[in-house]
């Protein structure tokens, strides 16, 4: 099968890190990148459930280019980061500890984005002193089930959902993501992401998965899956959301998707802080920063200033 | 010992009495490993006895970075319950939470629980407490793994989330009072199981008894 090289595939205003590093989360390698001047003041990026941070192609780029030095991250199992045995939320928190505190131990700006959102929300709560101000785009804590999070709230469905869960773990051991063309993965990705142009997702391709003889592969480990379940429940972030000790801007867009968590401006203000300031643009899904990555740097940036 | 595989991990399948009926499987409590031999109290079991080490634990794999929850040993179990076929399961405090969600998840292939006094049977409480971002011992020699120890000892466990599967239990196998409650230490979990019909606290060679007639 050809295989175009993936430098030749680009994206209008994306650009890839200008450096790129790892660290070493307690035996799990994480690959770290970098946009931007390295004396710039230093700024987080988390991505979602099931993304990567060349997610942040697009935005970092822009950020970068007004003066910050945009750090992100691949979550473990996905992106170039390691594929680990084990995968938990705590895990994940620690994970992102282990990159902030790669940054320094001063209080910096972060951006989340969905799953990533979520997981500074709780960091945050943990390290209030680490993080100085957090824009969180479709994250937001609501009574919403969300799509990337296992809950006890899909409990409901436990019939359906305990005896797939386990035939699926007797088997993740052979589990292979299947191959295909550079255009096949990224229309396969347009299922998850039915908003996003093809060529944007067909550059996502050349950077979250990679070209084996047999054709692409997405890296993320093919041990992760959608859904599940556990005692987690949405009310216990949300109930707490109120007491978040930074200046948060939350950003939203007004189409429903899959992958989106169904906030609305009315849904997250009872679970917010008062002082928290909503954005809501107009006419985006649930990745508002990737179908309009000006609009958002603007707010973020504003945000920042 | 067989070795079973789960994912990335080899979990350890000990032989602790051969036979050709049904077995009793032993699931260890935090931070332990399987016996050597059949415990005394369970010794009036007739049958094959098998325990195994679950991930982090005794001869199983011990993974890096951690990442713990309880739905994870529960599949660790299954595993076992694969290679095994039907079983009764007899489990040690951590071993006996995961022994109830095990009997909801696959309640045709469980044949009665005995949930006995160990580590880790509280888990972290019934409600989450405040957030924090632990670190173990790195120091510390494995087994068992300090993330283990750490992350099990942490885990919210819900009442309504552990009597989903003990009524699953209860519903779905066909025996009348699946699990048997023999442990003194009561979290709130563990409490509102037992208040549940189907749930009885007994003693663990009545339980055996009843369990091995089915």
């Amino acid at each position: 099968m050809a295989l175009p090289d993936p430098e030749s595939v680009s994206f209008p205003g994306a650009r890839r890190p200008d450096r790129t590093r790892s660290v070493d989360s307690d035996g799990v390698r994480l690959a770290v990148y970098e946009w931007g001047g390295a004396g710039d003041p230093p700024l987080l990026l988390n991505h979602g459930g099931f993304d990567f941070a060349g997610t942040f192609d697009g935005l970092a780029a822009r950020l970068a280019d007004a003066g910050w030095r945009v750090i992100a991250y691949d979550q473990r199992g996905h992106g170039d980061s390691e594929h680990a045995a084990l995968y938990s939320w705590p895990a994940d928190l620690r994970d992102l500890k282990c990159v902030l505190d790669s940054i320094g131990r001063a209080p910096i700006p972060a951006v989340g984005h969905s799953k990533g959102g979520s997981q500074l929300t709780e960091l945050i709560h943990a390290l209030p002193h680490r993080i100085w101000r957090f824009v969180n785009i479709d994250g937001l804590p609501s009574d919403h089930v969300h799509p990337d999070v296992a809950e006890h709230d899909r409990a409901k469905h436990l019939d359906e959902v305990l005896g797939t869960w386990l035939d699926w773990r007797r088997r993740t051991h052979e589990a292979v993501r299947k191959p295909g063309t550079l255009e096949e993965l990224a229309r396969r990705r347009a299922r998850m992401n039915p908003r996003l142009s093809h060529e944007w997702l067909r550059y996502l391709v050349t950077i979250g998965a990679r070209p084996d003889p047999d054709g692409w592969r997405w890296k993320i480990d093919p041990s992760l899956r959608f859904g599940g379940f556990g005692p987690f429940r949405p009310s216990w972030s949300a109930d707490r959301a109120r007491g978040l000790p930074v200046p948060l801007l939350g950003i939203i867009g007004t189409e429903h998707e899959e992958m989106g968590w169904g906030a609305t401006p009315e849904s997250l203000r009872r679970h917010l802080p008062p002082a928290a300031r909503i954005e809501v643009v107009e006419d985006t899904g649930h990745f508002v920063h990737i179908e309009q990555p000006d609009r958002v740097a603007e707010m973020v940036l504003e945000f920042f200033a | 010992m067989k070795r079973l595989r789960h994912g990335k991990v080899e979990l350890a399948l000990h032989t602790l009495r051969p036979g050709e009926e049904r077995p009793l499987l032993l699931l260890h409590g935090l931070g332990e490993r399987s016996p050597a031999a059949v415990p005394d109290e369970l010794s009036a079991w007739t049958g094959p006895v098998y325990a195994l080490d679950f991930t982090g634990h005794g001869a199983s794999t011990i993974p890096k970075g951690g990442g713990y929850h309880p739905e994870m040993l529960l599949a660790d179990a299954d595993a076992a319950l694969a290679e095994l076929g039907p079983v009764t399961l007899a489990g040690r405090g951590l071993g006996g939470y995961v022994a109830i969600l095990l009997a909801g998840a696959r309640p045709d292939r469980v044949r009665g629980v005995l949930v006995l006094d160990g580590p880790g049977l509280s888990g972290g409480g019934a409600r989450p407490v405040s957030t924090h971002i632990g670190t173990p011992d790195r120091d510390a020699s494995a087994p068992p793994d300090p993330f283990a120890l750490l992350e099990l000892s942490t885990d919210v466990r819900p009442p309504d989330y552990a009597t989903l599967f003990a009524r699953r239990a209860r519903d779905l196998s066909g025996i009348d009072r699946p699990i048997a409650v023999c442990a003194a230490e009561r979290p709130v979990w563990l409490e509102a199981v037992l208040g549940d019909s189907g749930v009885e606290a007994s003693e663990p060679g009545e339980a055996l008894a009843r369990f091995a007639s089915l």
